[in-house]
């Protein structure tokens, strides 16, 4: 190696560590927060003095409900995202690939529907589900959830299908493959960086609603996780309940990086296992 | 999917050659152009069959809504009347005034809000966009670790925003850790600039992980033979990143570019949660739609909601204009088109130079 | 009555889309259930119960106590989050959709006027509740325009903690009843060892609710008013301004800590708990934990001073009321006599701390073994004047917020704000 590329390993290894820095630091405060026992929650101390798991024993109790509850997110954030993604598939190779009119237009409207503010939505929603009985359900909100997941989906997707080279794609239809094949065959396996992103914002996102879950639901079994979380009590009225708030902050955070961790090998792998055929 | 290699019709414009070229691949053979046009014979009818399902989904889920709430900001406040003691069970319709109204004696804080809003959205997309680019090329060119980094990265946009309001309000709190690693202390909750910061620091930690992630996946999408093109060339760091990388992950920042502007229009939870409700440096225009409708003038609430929504829809309609060659690929103008061309082939010389 | 310390979560927001329904509901004349005459309780089968919280796991085996008596009259929990704000919009988008999800409510003491005014909480047969074994400013907090909408199940007074320590040490016989003895006093231990650098008094300065609570506590312990006894503003007057000026002119003499303009409840009481403050205004929730903590033994409770005398305290607390639009009323209203009995608010008081409605409760010698502060509670509570009893709520505390702020941040004289509050609480009570 020469001093100049050395140099310059360094250099990317000092911007890695920032960047984890970057990131890391407000959630590590978040942590530690999380682990001070009640009368030691005002310390600033930069590694807690004493450590508690009361916050998270509070949390995962029984009366909170809790494990249920993220239970309920991984549903409904789930299918949320599988179900965007499949549509907002077909509609963004839809908007990369073919010729037709309005297709500026269809996807200012497609970017529309998710500009108005989610809290507008709510209750004419909430009385057409309590018409249809869709009350403590999951599908009260999975569907709501669909207005900011469908266009997130499909721009992104449109956005990365656009970076595809379609050489490929008429390469493999000469080969005998017909649009559908080539598309499946050739361009989902090049695009699947771009689509496992996706999916992962999109999962967060979902994973992330409030104000639908809590609307949506009475029943503390189907409520998910951030409804779970606004419920949490101190043990008087005015007293906040922060430590169990970030322990529970904590606890709803980590298993989704664990869970994109996993995942993102096997479900790139996947991918792209595809294009090898 | 259906087969729709059989030639049935002519296209209307040729939709490959441009993003063919835009790979930096040599050029495709001469019968190119009447394959593409072949390729997207009878695309209309298989458009409409593919992109409908996404059309119907957010009508049922958005449409019918929104109708409600351009209705509603036709009508003012249910009166109280004096003699029952009752609230009056139909709102007066008064036509436009709840839009006039923001010119009259109540616009100073429409405006403060709009101001705010507009504020916060410009410096913390810039910022962001900054930040999460800087991030993905660190990140693109980490190769051990990267799926650390990569999860650490997604940290801080996993954090519910309801919980990252608590964590923030915590750390500028007046005797919290910002203000002991500062030194001094700041009232970052109180009126002032300070609070704006406050926001802006918060906003723009949880959020430039979502353009790091998304310009990642476009630069993990760029072909290695562009750039190792562009070393043989001798082309430097700097120049491969403006002449190369940026025009190529283009689609893909604009896009998370445009979704963080039109969140970043509607911010609401965390200078709410962060510095409080009624702050006038900090409330924005959700903010006070919401403050008009929790105090029962559903009316006025919903006029500031379609407001803040044409402001949006605006801002997204440029972008439409912005990205529509890079995006959707079916030309437009002449003049854009060429400008278009001109960047690819001057990239294309930077290639091959 | 309850003000969050952290708002938890945003959702007031859905109230945006509250309104987007009422083109639906309130277009069409129908007039909700019509209650300008007597309501009608009928019905019998399961009902819900709608609160905030459950703090300490009392209340479920109360609901199951009630469950085993009724085994066809069940009441099931509905928990809303813990943020007052939230709540209230849960309960009205629940109000806007007419929905029959929730029976019973349980209101913060400040809401009555308007979910009354707004028909979406039945008005209750006095005669059923006993109403005059409770304190009786408690039982004005659940009545709108002279007739009763909800019944009191909790209360709340402030209270002022005082470093019972320090003050003997520096040779003060007693509690301060006067600001100016409370000024005085703080001068005094200041120039003990250990009150060096401590700060004298801090109550919730925030702009939210509890600077609506402080303020009007100022005013009221100054012998001003906010409303007077026909509910209009009167807030333009030199009592008032005394109230003000005590607050205002102690955050530019450093009585008050320039950081307690960022104070909310759990923030001043930390502030007490690790000995930085000789003084505090608080609910009685923190006597408990101030117990402890580092000034555990050293300190005691008194009420709260005023300009020449003691003062007043605002009244915190909740009220059950039933939702219009609720089926098994009959139930209901059981269920309300049974959970605002004495019985049950002495289990709340002793599983919960609640303050009861109750005045016998606050003498009991058992309860006052446990909760030394009851004496001083009830005098709080007795003396404690309501917070505004209006339609529009919201506005009028979002008001006196945006004055009282500009006052103790120095941006305005007490005297500006107070003709400027004068002005804007007249327009929004539509006078």
């Amino acid at each position: 190696m020469t001093g100049a590329a050395k140099w310059r390993h360094w250099l990317l290894y000092a911007g890695v560590a920032a960047v984890a820095a970057y990131c890391l630091a407000p959630f590590y405060w978040m942590l530690v927060s999380s682990l001070r026992p009640a009368s030691d929650l005002f310390d600033t101390s930069l590694v807690p003095s004493r450590v508690s798991f009361a916050n998270y024993r509070a949390v995962l109790g029984p009366s909170q409900g809790f494990p249920r509850a993220l239970l309920n997110s991984l549903t409904v954030a789930g299918v949320t995202t599988v179900l965007a993604l499949l549509l907002a598939t077909f509609t963004a190779y839809a908007m990369a690939r073919l010729e037709f009119r309005f297709k500026r237009l269809i996807l200012t409207l497609i970017i529309a529907t998710s500009m108005f503010p989610v809290v507008s939505i709510v209750v004419p929603l909430l009385k057409l589900f309590t018409g249809i009985g869709w009350i403590n359900t999951y599908q009260a909100m999975i569907v709501p959830s669909m207005s900011f997941a469908l266009p997130l989906a499909v721009w992104n997707l449109t956005a990365f299908f656009r970076q595809m080279p379609e050489e490929l794609e008429h390469a493999a239809m000469v080969d005998g493959c017909t649009r559908g094949q080539a598309f499946r065959k050739v361009v989902i396996p090049l695009a699947a960086p771009g689509i496992f992103t996706t999916a992962i914002i999109t999962f967060i996102a979902a994973w992330n609603e409030f104000l639908i879950a809590l609307s949506m639901t009475n029943k503390p079994a189907m409520q998910t996780a951030p409804v779970a979380i606004s419920k949490f009590t101190g043990a008087t009225t005015y007293e906040a309940p922060f430590g169990s708030q970030m322990a529970a902050g904590v606890l709803v955070t980590v298993p989704l990086v664990v869970m994109v961790l996993l995942f993102q090998r096997r479900i790139v792998a996947g991918l792209t296992a595809g294009a090898a055929k | 999917m259906a087969d729709t290699r059989t030639p049935t019709g002519t296209a209307p414009r040729p939709s490959g050659g441009a993003a063919g070229r835009r790979t930096g691949r040599p050029l495709a053979p001469v019968g190119r152009r009447a394959e593409a046009a072949r390729a997207t014979a009878g695309s209309g009818r298989m458009a409409a069959l593919l992109v409908s399902p996404t059309l119907l989904v957010l009508a049922i889920v958005v449409l019918y809504p929104t109708i409600m709430a351009l209705t509603e900001s036709l009508y003012g406040p249910k009166g109280l009347d004096p003699r029952t003691g009752f609230i009056r069970s139909t709102e007066p319709f008064v036509g436009l005034k709840n839009y006039a109204d923001i010119f009259g004696e109540a616009g100073g804080r429409f405006w403060n809000a709009f101001w705010n809003t507009t504020f916060f959205t410009g410096v913390t997309v810039a910022l962001e966009t900054v930040i999460g680019m800087a991030m993905a090329l660190i990140m693109h060119r980490a190769l051990k670790g990267r799926a650390l980094v990569r999860a650490a990265i997604l940290v801080p946009w996993a954090v519910p925003t309801a919980i990252s309001g608590l964590l923030w309000r915590w750390i500028f709190n007046s005797n919290g850790i910002a203000n002991g690693l500062l030194g001094r202390q700041i009232l970052w909750t109180t009126e002032g600039f300070h609070a704006k910061v406050a926001v802006i620091v918060a906003e723009v930690w949880k959020t430039a992980p979502f353009i790091g992630l998304l310009v990642l996946a476009g630069l993990q999408v760029i072909g290695k033979e562009v750039y190792e093109a562009a070393r043989l060339d001798g082309a430097g760091p700097l120049r491969q990143f403006w002449h190369i990388t940026l025009p190529l992950v283009k689609p893909a920042l604009l896009v998370a570019v445009l979704f963080r502007c039109m969140d970043a229009l509607r911010m609401f939870d965390l200078p709410y949660l962060l510095i409080g409700a009624q702050k006038n440096s900090v409330e924005t225009l959700s903010m006070l739609a919401q403050d008009e409708a929790s105090n029962v003038r559903f009316g006025p609430a919903s006029a500031y909601a379609v407001l803040l929504f044409l402001y949006v829809f605006l801002i997204a309609l440029a972008f439409v204009r912005l990205l529509g060659t890079d995006l959707v690929g079916d030309g437009g103008a002449g003049g854009r088109r060429g400008g278009r061309r001109g960047i690819v082939l001057s990239r294309r010389a930077e290639v091959t130079a | 009555m309850k003000i969050r310390v952290i708002r938890a979560f945003p959702c007031s927001a859905a109230l945006v889309a509250a309104g987007l329904v009422l083109t639906a509901c309130g277009a069409s004349g129908d007039s909700g259930s019509g209650q300008s005459g007597p309501a009608s309780f009928e019905g019998r089968g399961p009902i819900t119960y709608v609160t905030g919280k459950d703090t300490t796991g009392t209340l479920q085996p109360v609901l199951d106590r009630w469950n085993k008596l009724h085994p066809k009259e069940k009441v099931t929990l509905i928990q809303l989050p813990t943020d007052a704000d939230a709540q209230r919009q849960q309960m009205i988008q629940n109000a806007e959709t007419k929905s029959d999800a929730y029976t019973v409510l349980s209101l913060d003491v400040v809401w009555t006027s308007e979910f009354a005014a707004h028909q979406w909480i039945d008005k209750l047969p006095e005669r059923q509740f006993p109403l005059h074994k409770m304190l009786k400013p408690v039982v004005e907090t659940a009545k709108y325009r002279g007739g009763l909408y909800a019944v009191p199940a909790s209360s709340d007074g402030g209270m002022l903690y005082y470093r019972a320590d320090l003050l003997k040490k520096a040779g003060v016989a007693g509690p301060p009843k006067t600001w100016a003895e409370l000024k005085e006093d703080c001068a005094k231990v200041r120039k003990l060892p250990e009150g060096k650098g401590m700060s004298c008094y801090a109550g919730q300065f925030q702009k939210y609710e509890g600077l609506t609570v402080n303020f009007a506590e100022a005013v009221n312990s100054a012998g001003g008013e906010v409303t007077d006894a026909d509910g209009r503003p009167d807030v333009d007057t030199p009592a008032a301004r005394k109230g003000l000026d005590f607050l205002a002119g102690s955050f530019k003499d450093g009585t008050i800590p320039k950081e307690a303009i960022t104070y909310q409840e759990e923030d001043s009481r930390q502030a007490f708990q690790s000995g930085k403050l000789l003084f505090l205004r608080n609910w009685p929730y923190v006597y408990s934990l101030a117990q402890k903590s580092k000034v555990a033994g050293k300190f005691a409770v008194a009420p709260l001073p005023g300009l020449n005398g003691p003062g007043a305290s605002s009244l915190g607390g909740h009220n059950l009321a039933l939702s219009s639009f609720a089926r098994n009323k009959a139930t209901a209203l059981d269920f309300m006599k049974f959970f605002t009995s004495e019985q049950t608010a002495k289990s709340f008081l002793q599983g919960a701390s609640l303050a009861p409605p109750y005045a016998r409760l606050y003498d009991d010698p058992a309860l006052v073994k446990q909760y030394p502060y009851l004496p001083v509670l009830k005098q709080s509570v007795l003396r404690a004047v309501p917070r505004p009893r209006v339609v529009q709520y919201g506005d009028a505390t979002s008001a006196i917020q945006r004055e009282a702020y500009a006052a103790l941040n120095g941006g305005k004289s007490s005297a500006q704000a107070l003709t400027d509050l004068q002005k804007d609480l007249k327009k929004v009570m539509g006078q």
